[in-house]
C-alpha cells in the first residue's frame, strides 16, 4: 500500500505536468475523411488565457484540427482533453456546454435571421441568457448594435465575421476557436477585427485561431503551430516563429536571402 | 352562378382550403429542417381521421347529446387524431428517416422511402381497420348555424375553420416566438452552425416531425368528419397539400397557409364551374401557372441551405 503513497510523493509524469495548466489539449490526432487522413497525429496544448495561432498552407488540416476540438469531426484515434478531462466523441451540440464557442470557416451566420436573432441564437445552449453578454457584444461591436434589426444575409462580410464572433460569444465560451476570421476582408477591416479578439482575450477568453494571415496572427498570438499536411511542423513562441527565416519565406511572402 | 352562390363556393374552399394548410404546414416543416418531401405525410393525416373514429366509437356519443357533451365529443375526436397523428408522425422518423440520416444517404433515398413508408402505412390501416369507408359518429347535429351573405355555414364547417385558424396561428407562434422554433429555423438555415449553438439536430427533427404530425392529425379526424375515414383517404388532400407548400414556397410557414387556403378555393370554385371531374384540375394548373413565373412559390424565399 505504501507503494501509491510514494507514487503520489512523485508527481505527475512529465507529460501530463506539461498540460495540467492546459484549457485545450489534443494528443496523437488522427482524424480521417473516408480513406483521406487529414491529420496525421496532431497533439498541441492551449493554456487559460493564451491566444494560439494555427498557420499552415490550404489543406494542412488547421480547419479539421479545430473542427475535431469543437466536436464537429469525430477522431479515429487519439484524445481531446479540456482541462484534463476527455471529451473526443462527444458531439459539438454537446460540447459548447463544456465551455467551447466556434466560429466556424465562411462565418456561417443563420443569413435569414436578424442580426438579434443571429445573437439570441448564440445564447441557445443557455437556460437563461444573461442580458449583460448582448451589451458587451455590442460594446465590442458597436456596427451589430446599429444593425441589430437587419436581415443578416445582407451585411457586408466584416460584419458577418462579427456576428459570426459575437453570437459565439454569447454562448460564454472559455474558448474560443476561430477559423480564418480574416478570410476575404479588407485589410483595415482585419486590423479591426484583430483589435477587438485581443480585447477579447484580455477580457478573459482564451483563443485558439486558424490563419491564413500569419502577420496578423502572430502579433496577436503567446504561440503558434504550424501545420503542413496534416502534421505539426514546427512549434514556437509568436515573436520566435515571426522571425524565423521560413516563416517568413513560407507564409509571410519573403523571398529567402 | 349568381352572387349567393359565389359565397357557396367560396365558404365551401375556404373550409378546405383551411385542412389543406394545415395539412400543408407538416410538409413544409419537415422539408424546411430535412429538405426532405415527406411523402407519408399524408398518411399521417390518414392515422389522425382513424384516431378520431376509433376513439369516438369506443366513447358510442349519447343521441342528441346537450351542447356540452358535443363539444367533448370533439375535443376528444381531434385529441385522439392529433395524438395518433403525432405518434404516427414521431414513429416514421425514428423507424424510417433517422436510419438515413445516420448512414448520410442520398436525397433520392430519403425519397424513395417516403413512398414506400407511404404505402406501407396505408395498407397496414387497411389491413388494421378494413377496407371500407367508416363514418365519423354522430356528434351533434351538422345544422346551418348563421349566414355569410346568404352562404349558410354548418357546424362542420365552423368547427373545420376554426379549429384551422387556431392551429395555424398556434404553430406560426411555436416557429417564431418559442426556443423550439428559433432551433426549428436554425437547422432549416445551417444545421452544422446550429449545432455549434448547442441545438440537439435529432431532437429538432423529432420535434418538428411530431409537431406537424399533431397539426396533420387533428386535420385527419376534421376532413373525416366532413366526409369520411377510409384507408386511401390521404392521397388526394396530401399530395393537394403538398403543392400548396409548394404553392406557397417549400419551407416557408406562412406561405403553407397561403397557398392551403389558395387552392383550396379555386379547387371549389373549378367543381362549381366545369364539374367534378375537374376538381383537381384547376389547383394544379394554378401550381403550374404561379411556378412558372415566380419558380420558389409566392411567399418563398430562395430555399436550401446557406453555405
Amino acid at each position: 500500500m505504501s507503494g501509491v503513497g510514494l507514487e503520489k510523493d512523485t508527481g505527475p509524469a512529465p507529460e501530463a505536468a506539461g498540460a495540467a495548466g492546459a484549457l485545450l489539449e489534443l494528443r496523437d490526432l488522427h482524424v480521417c475523411y473516408g480513406a483521406i487522413e487529414a491529420l496525421k497525429g496532431i497533439s498541441l496544448t492551449v493554456a487559460e488565457g493564451e491566444v494560439v495561432a494555427l498557420l499552415g498552407a490550404n489543406g494542412a488540416g488547421k480547419s479539421t484540427t479545430l473542427k475535431a476540438a469543437s466536436g464537429m469531426l469525430a477522431p479515429r484515434t487519439g484524445e481531446v482533453l479540456l482541462r484534463g478531462e476527455r471529451v473526443d466523441g462527444i458531439k459539438s451540440h454537446e460540447l459548447v456546454h463544456f465551455g467551447i464557442g466556434h466560429v466556424p470557416e465562411g462565418r456561417r451566420v443563420f443569413a435569414r435571421m436578424s442580426v438579434l436573432e443571429n445573437l439570441r441564437m448564440g445564447a441557445y445552449r443557455l437556460r437563461r441568457p444573461d442580458p449583460d453578454d448582448l451589451d458587451r457584444v455590442f460594446s465590442l461591436f458597436p456596427v451589430l448594435a446599429r444593425r441589430r434589426k437587419q436581415v443578416s444575409g445582407t451585411l457586408s462580410g466584416g460584419e458577418q465575421q462579427m456576428l459570426a464572433i459575437g453570437r459565439a460569444l454569447m454562448g460564454k465560451p472559455e474558448l474560443l476557436l476561430l477559423d480564418e476570421p480574416s478570410m476575404g476582408l479588407a485589410p483595415l477591416i482585419v486590423r479591426q477585427i484583430f483589435e477587438i479578439l485581443k480585447e477579447i482575450n484580455a477580457q478573459g477568453t482564451t483563443l485558439l485561431l486558424v490563419e491564413q494571415n500569419a502577420s496578423q496572427a502572430l502579433r496577436l498570438a503567446d504561440r503558434g503551430y504550424v501545420l503542413e499536411t496534416g502534421t505539426v511542423v514546427m512549434a514556437d513562441a509568436a515573436p520566435a516563429l515571426l522571425s524565423d527565416p521560413r516563416i517568413r519565406a513560407a507564409y509571410l511572402g519573403e523571398v529567402p536571402e | 352562378m349568381s352572387l349567393s352562390d359565389i359565397w357557396d363556393v367560396l365558404v365551401l374552399g375556404v373550409v378546405l382550403g383551411s385542412l389543406y394548410a394545415v395539412i400543408a404546414i407538416g410538409y413544409t416543416l419537415v422539408y424546411g429542417v430535412l429538405q426532405l418531401l415527406n411523402f407519408a405525410h399524408s398518411e399521417v393525416f390518414m392515422s389522425g381521421g382513424f384516431g378520431g373514429v376509433i376513439a369516438l366509437t369506443l366513447v358510442e356519443p349519447a343521441a342528441g347529446p346537450t351542447g356540452l357533451q358535443s363539444a367533448g365529443y370533439v375535443l376528444l375526436g381531434m385529441g385522439a387524431g392529433a395524438v395518433l397523428g403525432g405518434a404516427v408522425a414521431f414513429g416514421l422518423e425514428k423507424a424510417a428517416y433517422q436510419p438515413l440520416r445516420r448512414r448520410n444517404a442520398p436525397r433520392l433515398v430519403f425519397l424513395l422511402t417516403a413512398i414506400g413508408a407511404s404505402f406501407f402505412l396505408y395498407n397496414l390501416a387497411g389491413k388494421l381497420f378494413g377496407r371500407y369507408p367508416m363514418k365519423m359518429p354522430t356528434m351533434y347535429e351538422n345544422k346551418k348555424l348563421f349566414e355569410v351573405f346568404g352562404a349558410g355555414v354548418s357546424v362542420t364547417q365552423l368547427i373545420i375553420v376554426l379549429a384551422g385558424v387556431l392551429m395555424l396561428l398556434t404553430v406560426d407562434l411555436v416557429v417564431n416566438r418559442t426556443k423550439l422554433g428559433s432551433g426549428i429555423r436554425a437547422v432549416a438555415q445551417d444545421p452544422e452552425a446550429a449545432a455549434l449553438m448547442g441545438v440537439d439536430i435529432d431532437k429538432v427533427v423529432s420535434r418538428t416531425f411530431v409537431l406537424g404530425g399533431l397539426m396533420g392529425g387533428v386535420a385527419g379526424f376534421l376532413f373525416g368528419t366532413n366526409l369520411q375515414v377510409d384507408y386511401t383517404m390521404g392521397f388526394l388532400p396530401g399530395i393537394t397539400a403538398f403543392a400548396a407548400a409548394v404553392l406557397g414556397g417549400i419551407g416557408n410557414v406562412r406561405g403553407a397557409m397561403l397557398g392551403g387556403l389558395t387552392l383550396g378555393v379555386v379547387e371549389s370554385f373549378t367543381v362549381e364551374i366545369w364539374g367534378d371531374a375537374w376538381r383537381y384540375v384547376g389547383a394544379f394548373a394554378v401550381l403550374v401557372l404561379v411556378l412558372m413565373f415566380r419558380p420558389t412559390g409566392l411567399l418563398g424565399e430562395r430555399v436550401g441551405r446557406t453555405a
